[in-house]
This record gives C-alpha cells, sequence and structure tokens, in this order.
C-alpha cells in the first residue's frame, strides 16, 4: 500500500509540471499585449508605445520567455501569484477567500448531493420497477435537462420574492447556503443516483446474493451485503464529483452572487485581469489532480484488487 | 436501416426524434418561419402580453420574443451541434490513431489527453474564454478544445476492442492495408459506439454553453440566444417572472429530447440490453455507464 502511494505522488509530478507550464503558456498565446490591458484597466488615457515599453519592464515581460516562466513557477510555490491588473493587489488575497468560499459552498453541497443520492438510489434498487422507482428516475431525468442558471431563478422568484423567506444573493448568513446548495444538489444528485442505484442493481444479481439466499440469510443482511458492495462503486464516484463540482459552481455562484472562485473567475475575464485567471486555472487543476490522486488512494485502500494495477 | 426501426420502436424516442428534427429545420429555416425580424425594436410595445400579432409577446425592447426563439435555435442548438461534430471527428481521428497503431503513438496521444483531462471541463473552457475574449465563436472553440481529450480517449477504447477481434488479425495476415482495414471493418463496428457518446454529450454541452451565454460570456447583443433571452429576462424576474418562461422550456424540451434519443439508442446499439425484460432498467445502466466525466450547467 505504501508503494502504491508513493508511486501514485511520483506520478503526479511530471503532470502537476505540465500542467503549471500549460496555464503560464496560455496566458502568452493571447491576441491582446498584457502591458496593453493594465494600461486599459489603469485608464491611462492615450497608450505610447514608450509607455507600454516601461510597463514590459515593470512587469518583468522583457525577459525571455523560459527565465519568466521560472520565475513565475518559483514564485507560485510560495503562493506569490503576481499582481491584480486592475486592482493592483496580490492576486492571492483576492483568490484565497473566494477559494475557501467556493470550498464552502461545496463541501456543503457535496454532502446533500451523497445523502441524497444514496438514499434515493438505495430505495429504487430496492423497489425496481415499482411506481416509486419510476416516478423517481422520471423527475430526476426532467431535473437534468433543466439549466440549473433557469432553476435558480424559479427558486429565487419562490422562495425569496414570492415568499421573502431566504436572501436572494450574498453570503451572510447559513440561510444563504439555502438555494445555491439546492440547486446544485438537484443537478447532480439526478446523475449520481441513477449510478448508485444501477450499481446496486448489478450487485443484485450477482452469485453471492444466491448464496446468500440459499444459505437462509435475512433479507436485511443480504441488503447489508449489497450496499457494501455496491458503495465501492458511489466512492469512487462521489471522489470525482468533488473536484468536478468544485470547478462547475461558476453559474451558480454568478446568479447568487457568491463571493467564491466562479464569481471571480467570470468577473476577471470580463476585465480581462489574466494573472488571477492564470492563477484560478492553476490552482483548479492541481486541486483536480490532487483530488484525483486521493481519490485513486481511497480506492485502493478499499478494494485490493486496485493496487498492482499502476 | 434496422437499427433505426429499432430505436423508433420506442415511442417516447420517436417523439424525440420529432422534436429535434423539427427545431432543427425550423433553425435552418428560421427567416421563413419567424412572423417578424427578431431585431426589429418597437418600443411601445413593451413587456405586452400574448397577441395574435406577437404569439409569445414581446420582450422589454418589444421585440417579437417567438422570432427570438426562432433565431435564438442557430446559436443554441445548430451552432452547439457544429462545435460537438468537430470535437468528435478530431477525437475520433486521434482515438482511432492510437487504438489501432498502439504503441508509442498510442502512449503519447494518452499522455497528452491525460493533461487535457486533468484541467476540470468548466475551468479549461473559462480559461480559453478569458484568453480570446468573450463571443460566440471563442466559446465553441473552446469547446472544441476542451473536448476533444474526452472523445478521443472512449473512441480509443472502443477501436481497442474491436483491433484486437480475431477477424482483424485474419485481415492482417491476409496483408490487407492498414486504412482499408479501418474503413472496411473498424469504422462500421465503432460508428455506432461513437453516435452514442456524442448524442449524450450533446446534451450537456447545450445547457454549458447557453449557461455561458447566460453569464454573458457567449453571444453579443442583440443577436437572439436562448441563455442570453433568460439572462435578459433574469433582470425583470421580480416584475415579470412570466418572461422566462419562453426560453426555459425550449431548452428543457430539446435537452430532455436528445437526453432520451440517446438513451434510446445505446439500449437500441446494444443487443444484451434490448433483450433484457427490464428494458427500462437496462436504460438506466446503460445511461449511467458514460455519465461519468459528465458535466451540468
Amino acid at each position: 500500500m505504501g508503494n502504491f502511494i508513493i508511486n501514485r505522488l511520483l506520478f503526479s509530478v511530471p503532470l502537476l509540471l505540465t500542467i503549471s507550464f500549460f496555464s503560464f503558456i496560455l496566458i502568452n498565446l493571447s491576441p491582446m499585449n498584457p502591458a496593453e490591458v493594465v494600461l486599459q484597466a489603469q485608464g491611462v488615457p492615450v497608450i505610447t508605445d514608450e509607455l507600454i515599453a516601461e510597463t514590459n519592464t515593470k512587469l518583468g515581460l522583457d525577459q525571455p520567455f523560459l527565465i519568466r516562466y521560472i520565475h513565475w513557477f518559483l514564485a507560485c510555490m510560495q503562493l506569490d501569484f503576481g499582481i491584480s491588473y486592475v486592482t493592483g493587489q496580490p492576486v492571492w488575497s483576492l483568490l484565497g477567500p473566494a477559494f475557501l468560499n467556493t470550498f464552502k459552498l461545496t463541501f456543503v453541497s457535496v454532502i446533500a448531493i451523497i445523502a441524497l443520492s444514496i438514499g434515493l438510489g438505495v430505495i429504487c434498487a430496492l423497489r425496481e420497477g415499482k411506481r416509486l422507482d419510476k416516478s423517481v428516475r422520471g423527475v430526476s431525468f426532467f431535473l437534468t435537462s433543466m439549466p440549473s442558471y433557469w432553476l435558480a431563478a424559479l427558486l429565487v422568484w419562490y422562495f425569496s420574492v414570492h415568499l421573502d423567506l431566504l436572501p436572494t444573493s450574498g453570503m451572510d448568513s447559513y440561510q444563504s447556503y439555502v438555494l445555491p446548495v439546492t440547486v446544485i444538489t438537484i443537478n447532480y444528485a439526478g446523475i449520481y443516483f441513477r449510478i448508485v442505484r444501477s450499481s446496486m442493481l448489478s450487485n443484485l444479481n450477482e452469485d453471492y446474493v444466491l448464496y446468500g439466499k440459499a444459505c437462509g440469510l435475512s433479507e436485511k443482511i443480504i441488503t447489508l451485503h449489497i450496499l457494501r458492495n455496491s458503495l465501492q462503486v458511489a466512492v469512487s464516484v462521489f471522489c470525482l464529483a468533488i473536484p468536478t463540482i468544485f470547478g462547475s459552481t461558476v453559474v451558480v455562484e454568478n446568479l447568487f452572487a457568491w463571493p467564491g472562485l466562479g464569481t471571480l473567475s467570470v468577473k476577471s475575464i470580463l476585465s480581462r485581469d489574466f494573472p488571477i485567471i492564470q492563477a484560478y486555472v492553476l490552482i483548479l487543476a492541481a486541486a483536480f489532480v490532487l483530488f484525483n490522486i486521493a481519490s485513486d488512494i481511497l480506492n485502493a485502500a478499499m478494494n485490493p484488487k486496485l493496487r498492482t494495477g499502476l | 436501416m434496422k437499427f433505426f426501426l429499432n430505436v423508433l420502436k420506442d415511442k417516447l424516442a420517436a417523439l424525440s426524434l420529432c422534436i429535434i428534427v423539427v427545431t432543427v429545420s425550423v433553425g435552418i429555416f428560421a427567416p421563413l418561419f419567424a412572423p417578424h425580424d427578431p431585431e426589429e425594436v418597437h418600443m411601445e410595445l413593451r413587456f405586452a402580453s400574448l397577441s395574435w400579432e406577437y404569439l409569445l409577446g414581446n420582450d422589454h425592447l418589444g421585440r417579437c420574443i417567438l422570432s427570438r426563439l426562432i433565431y435564438g435555435i442557430r446559436p443554441s442548438v445548430l451552432w452547439v451541434f457544429v462545435a460537438l461534430v468537430l470535437s468528435v471527428s478530431f477525437g475520433a481521428f486521434l482515438g482511432f490513431i492510437a487504438g489501432y497503431f498502439r504503441g508509442k503513438t498510442d502512449a503519447f496521444v494518452m499522455r497528452v489527453c491525460d493533461v487535457m483531462l486533468s484541467f476540470p471541463g468548466y475551468v479549461m473552457t473559462l480559461a480559453l474564454i478569458g484568453i480570446l475574449g468573450v463571443g460566440l465563436e471563442n466559446i465553441l472553440i473552446a469547446f472544441v478544445l476542451s473536448k476533444w481529450a474526452w472523445f478521443a480517449r472512449i473512441i480509443r477504447t472502443s477501436v481497442m476492442q474491436v483491433a484486437e477481434s480475431d477477424y482483424i488479425k485474419f485481415s492482417k495476415a491476409l496483408g490487407v492495408s492498414d486504412i482499408k482495414i479501418m474503413v472496411k471493418h473498424i469504422v462500421p463496428v465503432a460508428l455506432p459506439d461513437i453516435a452514442v457518446i456524442s448524442s449524450s454529450s450533446f446534451g450537456s454541452m447545450m445547457l454549458q454553453i447557453s449557461g455561458f451565454s447566460f453569464l454573458g460570456l457567449g453571444i453579443q447583443a442583440p443577436n437572439a440566444e436562448w441563455g442570453m433571452m433568460l439572462n435578459e429576462a433574469r433582470e425583470v424576474m421580480f416584475s415579470r417572472p412570466e418572461f422566462m418562461l419562453a426560453p426555459g422550456l425550449a431548452i428543457i424540451l430539446v435537452v430532455s429530447a436528445v437526453n432520451f434519443l440517446s438513451d434510446a439508442l445505446q439500449v437500441a446499439l446494444d443487443p444484451k440490453l434490448m433483450i433484457s425484460k427490464h428494458k427500462l432498467q437496462g436504460l438506466a445502466r446503460a445511461s449511467a455507464a458514460n455519465l461519468q466525466g459528465k458535466e451540468v450547467a
């Protein structure tokens, strides 16, 4: 097991390096000159060539490409992602709190999604083909085809405007969590509930269930066995779900004005604040890789068969 | 042909196919179907409710909502489809090469895919829009660039399964050229798989792209697009919530038709699932199989 973890971590080093390199060249591919963007953002009325050259020197953009990359990389390792073009604040002072806020939102949503999809998946698998199963699947099919922002708008209109129960935006109290979490949960639970259900169903037809029945074990004990085996699939799926949801709260965050990464990134894109976009890509991709490693290790711990795979 | 008949036996699938065909043809021939010019402003008709002249009423600038909805099919459905076809064909090309020739080519393509897939889909798209600037073309480019790796990976797996089979080895032993084997023996077998994968991501792609338009990163005014129409409706949501209905329902209708058709395709293509007594169970299982790696808007 120790070997597996070390192996997996070592494998991620070249991947992380490639990712950092990719995030770096991404910005350099932009059709716009960064110096020009900075000057525009600072509201300089007339942009002369001299001013651009001066800004280039100030930002270190006149140095060779590789040198810039190494400088940038070493700075990133110390959480120094440069300075925002627009506000002039250090990028980390903007990204750090936003990261934490998105993490809070994701954490609560993932817990809700896991609870809902395991609950529904198990119930539906045990009553396969019955009315409850059919109606839950019909509703979930409909909900996954619904744009999340539309659902969000409807919920805001009903609960915040019509009934005046919940805040429409911001992150002031625990009540602010209710609507964004509901929207994310409804969108994803439909997908994950189907995975839990189908993995339960495929386990129902396994030999060990037949054997258990032949031995005269009670329904309850057999169900517990099936549950344990099918949750293995669920664990790996949920581990992958965490980074996916973390990276895709963009629309919901913008709708509810949640002060997180999604709002920040869209704002930076609209104002062409390159250092923030760059840091955003780098941090999320690194988080994605680390989450994947964590999920592999967790899976290997649960299923010894997987340890030799790598 | 038999395969199509199988799909159409399912009544809901046939209905979904009808919805998609009608939507696509109305979108292509939008000028023929739209009763008014979608960009024509009538300030005196602001927020007018339904009438015979304007069947779905008028928006905040007095533009005909029905016409905007019809012209919106183009960016919301047709262009998304173009982006899908582009990324699938690029992914299929690389997937075929990697899965058939294996060896170093395969290893290289898969490592590139690994790097591409280590960026979460949304982040990658947002980053590319950030670099290229806002606009529908840039969103579509970003989608093609960030989705191909996923298609390449799946298509490679399905090509590999075929390429390992005995009849391919036999053709190789007979000295049939690689290109001929691919075209005559592998493409026909892998094509249904490709159809299922691409149709199942079509729905989520439409949702994501309209989501980006909703955030203002996509097509710019005064063009009509469903996500953008919802964004415009959101500004008057508190006073006139009914404006959210038409574009929202249009998206739901088309996306669920696509999703349903893709599920039906999958069942029709997999004989194992079709024979099974619990057809619906097969449906659920089939769709769960390729849900991994999917994102919702």
